[in-house]
């Protein structure tokens, strides 16, 4: 029978399979060593390799993102963990600075084998500052990688591979995947940055989703194939560096693309993929590109207006409905209800 | 000891004097901040360590840098820009490294190697190592949060490294008076368990003195990590070749009698006139050496530009 895990669970395998494999794998954060457990993500690892490898830390993002940075350059692998990716505001001087930096303006003297884990994204109320997707700012900086993946197994493998690379690596979660099931090999094995990997085959539009969006657009291409759409749905997994070519291929095939990201459109993951699609199939005539994101205003906690700021898999159903149909939008797709948002529990 | 003190004096002072007087020309088209007058922290610090010994420092490292065992012809051709620098031109002045003497690279924005060297020292605790890592930062470095959260975290971890604040009262043009609700720099380290010390007299054998009694413990595994806040003066303006007492924020009498305690000239006449000579000979023509290397190396070739982002 096919091993399934959740997302949380490949996360906390990766890890505790790589703190087995190499000692010099730390994981720092806020509540690491709790009884939470980061949500099961880092359940126990201090049970295992000892506090001196696993500790919570002070609540002090850019005192210890540097901690985490020396103890890099010092030949350490820590994985510095976020629940929130808000709080990486606090930190973005040591990340964008020193870490993204070193390597370069050092002339190639040092490595950072960084590893910074952060939360992003919708549960429920989670309001302006526990929720935003500002994934894309660590996209703009030359010197950062950054993984997003939305399935169980590039969870593990995106994350063993980041723990592997020499050099800082931010990784994306959305807090609603961690509940995904799916399969997950017992063996150690990663992914590849800069391959995306396409969920499911279609021909007559192209639905690119970043982290839970590509969960979210599979919903939508069911939506559309009970009208006869056939969605092609690409989940970019690494975000920097970017594999457009499996993007430009499929747009190549369908000549529409919707890039729907989680979190707002303006100069974003989404803005980025249609400015290099466009770049690159300058000499196609008549592809139509949409981004579609979050609302452009803040993150509201009541739940009617949250579910109005979020896409959603009938938004995006409908708007590649548009897309193919000349702007004709008088089609009602059937409401889905995502059970990971029903049955998710707070308040944490 | 005075002569190997005197040597490495005299030796970081002219180098920065060379630099001013080459700066007019442009060769060296990146900001340069000078240690004239500062070196006393450098050499006494650096002289209690050993070679396996780990520094992190600030955007004005030169005196550091050179102290440590930095490479000085590869640091006048990073100045330059040149393929040969410690950075391949990619760096400058403010990004100084020398992986292989301890010298773990510098950093242009205020404050922000401090959490670094923890962390590098908190890996030495960790990897069971019994080199023990210092920190040179500024007083201007105490206004960031960051140096709350790195001593507040040190102290938790007992890791071992000390604290070096170099002390010229100035960041930029702003006087620590008009900074720092007191101004007791010691006391905020002190606040966080961490043992802390003012030298005031910018003297090179006591600071020298003073540090190596901090080396000694931590090599004896007593916990870390140690405070010192060394009073000192900057001579020069805050970037630049230039002094700028005429620029009305400091005067020449304040200066004066840091200038009158100058450490190069104190060592120097300590020592007997030939072996002064002898020092000064050897220094003066490893300078122009380095300098000659500099103007002699070629650019970084064009492909450079793309190198060293990421791991090839």
């Amino acid at each position: 029978m096919e091993r399934v895990l959740t997302y949380a669970e490949a996360i906390l395998e990766a890890t505790e399979q790589e703190m087995t494999r190499d000692p010099s794998v730390i994981v720092v954060g806020i509540g690491v060593d709790d009884f939470k457990g980061t949500w099961g993500t880092t359940r126990d690892l201090h049970l295992k390799f000892g506090r001196e490898r696993v500790f919570d830390t002070p609540l002090a993002e850019d005192g210890m993102t540097g901690v985490a940075i020396g103890a890099a350059l010092a030949g350490m692998r820590p994985i510095h963990v976020h629940i929130r990716m808000d709080f990486l505001l606090l930190a973005m001087n040591q990340l964008i600075n020193i870490a993204a930096k070193s390597r370069y303006m050092y002339g190639g003297q040092v490595s950072v084998p960084l590893v910074v884990r952060s939360v992003i994204g919708r549960s429920w109320g989670q309001g302006a500052q526990h929720s935003q997707g500002l994934h894309s700012f660590f996209t703009h900086v030359p010197g950062l990688k950054v993984f997003a993946p939305s399935t169980p197994y590039d969870a593990k493998g995106a994350l063993l591979a980041s723990i592997r690379e020499n050099d800082p690596v931010v990784f994306v979660e959305h807090r609603l995947l961690h509940s995904q099931k799916g399969h997950v090999p017992q063996e150690p094995y990663t992914v590849p940055f800069g391959k995306a990997r396409i969920l499911s085959s279609g021909t007559d539009i192209t639905l690119v989703g970043i982290s839970y969006m590509a969960v979210e657009c599979m919903r939508a291409q069911a939506l559309l194939a009970t009208i006869g759409i056939s969605a092609e749905v690409i989940d970019p997994v690494s975000l920097s560096p970017l594999d457009m070519s499996t993007i430009l291929s499929s747009v190549r095939k369908t000549r529409r693309l919707i890039v729907v990201d989680a979190a707002w459109t303006s100069c974003g993951m989404s803005a980025e993929i249609i400015a290099r699609t466009a770049e690159n199939l300058a000499e196609l005539r008549g592809v139509r590109m949409q981004r579609i994101g979050n609302e452009p205003v803040t993150c509201p906690t009541t739940k009617n207006l949250e579910d109005l700021y979020y896409p959603n898999p009938e938004k995006v159903a409908l708007a590649a409905f548009a897309m193919i149909h000349d702007g004709d939008s008088s089609w009602r797709p059937p409401q889905l209800s995502a059970p990971e948002l029903a049955q998710f529990k707070g308040p944490f | 000891m005075h002569e190997r003190f005197y040597r490495s004096l005299y030796r970081i002072r002219r180098v920065e004097e060379e630099i001013a007087r080459i700066y007019p020309t442009d060769k060296i088209k990146s900001p340069v901040h000078l240690s004239i007058g500062q070196e006393a922290i450098a050499v006494g610090v650096c002289e209690a360590l050993g070679p396996t010994d780990v520094i992190f420092g600030t955007y004005r490292s030169h005196a550091s840098y050179l102290a440590k065992g930095g490479n000085l012809k590869k640091m006048i051709a990073e100045l330059y820009g040149k393929a040969t620098g410690c950075t391949k031109g990619k760096g400058g002045s403010m990004h100084l490294i020398d992986v292989s003497a301890g010298i773990i690279g510098a950093s242009a924005v205020v404050g922000t190697t401090i959490p670094q060297a923890v962390g590098y020292a908190y890996a030495l605790k960790v990897q069971k190592k019994t080199s023990v890592v210092v920190n040179f930062f500024g007083d201007g470095a105490c206004d960031e949060g960051v140096f709350q959260e790195s001593l507040n975290f040190a102290a938790l971890k007992k890791t071992p490294i000390i604290f070096i604040c170099e002390n010229n009262l100035y960041a930029i043009h702003s006087h620590q008076r008009d900074r720092h609700a007191l101004p007791d720099i010691c006391m905020r380290a002190r606040s966080y368990g961490i043992p802390a010390e003012c030298i005031e007299s910018n003297n090179v054998l006591e600071i020298h003195d003073r540090v190596s009694s901090a080396v000694t413990k931590l090599r004896n595994n007593s916990p870390g990590p140690f405070f010192f806040e060394c009073m000192t003066y900057r001579w020069m303006e805050h970037v630049g070749p230039n002094r700028d007492y005429s620029a009305g924020y400091r005067s020449e009498g304040e200066a004066q009698p840091w200038i009158d305690n100058d450490q190069v000239e104190r060592l120097g006449s300590m020592l007997t006139p030939p072996t002064r000579q002898s020092i000064e000979r050897e220094v003066e023509t490893e300078i122009r050496q380095a300098f000659e290397f500099a103007e002699s190396s070629p650019l970084p070739s064009k492909d450079e530009l793309y190198t060293d982002m990421y791991e090839a």
